[in-house]
């Protein structure tokens, strides 16, 4: 990584990254999902009560090239908990299925195994907009 | 441009051996469940990535949404 130097979009996300302990990168926002997979993750989030920092990659299509070139990974969203990317909406679903999501967020693994319903938006986890980053 | 997910399966079970897939889809959004010992013993992380790099930077472009199951078999 020592091409990063000379690429502000590739830092404002890697430190993004790096100052939430969990940020997810999605199509839309928690509150208008633009793409069915962000919003089921948006919805397995918001069923734990986990707060979370989000950012809308349309926007720009830099955030999803440099995104992806900084996690290796193709697709969105994208979730990441400590700094480490936890993967896209098929492993969340998976890992929230058998509670290991809940174990790497520390939360108490008595959750449903139902897939959640999409619950309404509480307004607790204020979504972080690239653009604040920059 | 359409994609068939016949297309898809042969990739993948060509590119990565021992491995089967199954795929349905809309010529645009797939969903793909497959297993082979190629898996065992990766993250699930390290898993999606074996399939998406068959694909690379057609995922996302031509092939809009590749949904994965993945299963580890033994070898």
């Amino acid at each position: 990584m020592s091409d990063t130097s000379s690429n502000p979009m590739r830092e404002a996300i890697q430190s993004a990254i790096s100052e939430n302990p969990v940020i997810l990168f999605m199509k839309g926002t928690p509150e208008a999902p633009a793409c069915g997979f962000s919003a089921r993750t948006v919805a397995v989030l918001e069923s734990l009560d986990q707060p979370f920092a989000a950012v809308n990659i349309l926007p720009d299509p830099m955030i999803r090239q440099e995104l992806s070139g900084l996690s290796g990974w193709p697709t969105i969203p994208q979730l990441f908990v400590d700094g480490e990317l936890v993967g896209g909406c098929d492993i969340v679903m998976e890992m929230y299925e058998t509670g290991e999501l809940q174990k790497l967020l520390g939360i108490d693994a008595a959750a449903p195994a139902d897939v959640p319903a999409p619950p309404a938006a509480n307004g607790e986890a204020a979504p972080l907009s690239i653009e604040n980053l920059l | 441009m359409s994609v068939s997910p016949d297309e898809l399966k042969d990739r993948i079970e060509a590119a990565i051996p021992g491995t089967r897939a199954d795929v349905k889809g809309d010529g645009h959004h797939f969903e793909a469940t497959v297993a082979g010992p190629a898996f065992a013993g990766l993250t699930r992380i390290a898993q999606h990535k074996l399939v998406y790099d068959v694909f690379g930077a057609e995922l996302g472009d031509r092939i809009h949404a590749l949904s994965l199951k993945i299963t580890p078999t033994e070898a």
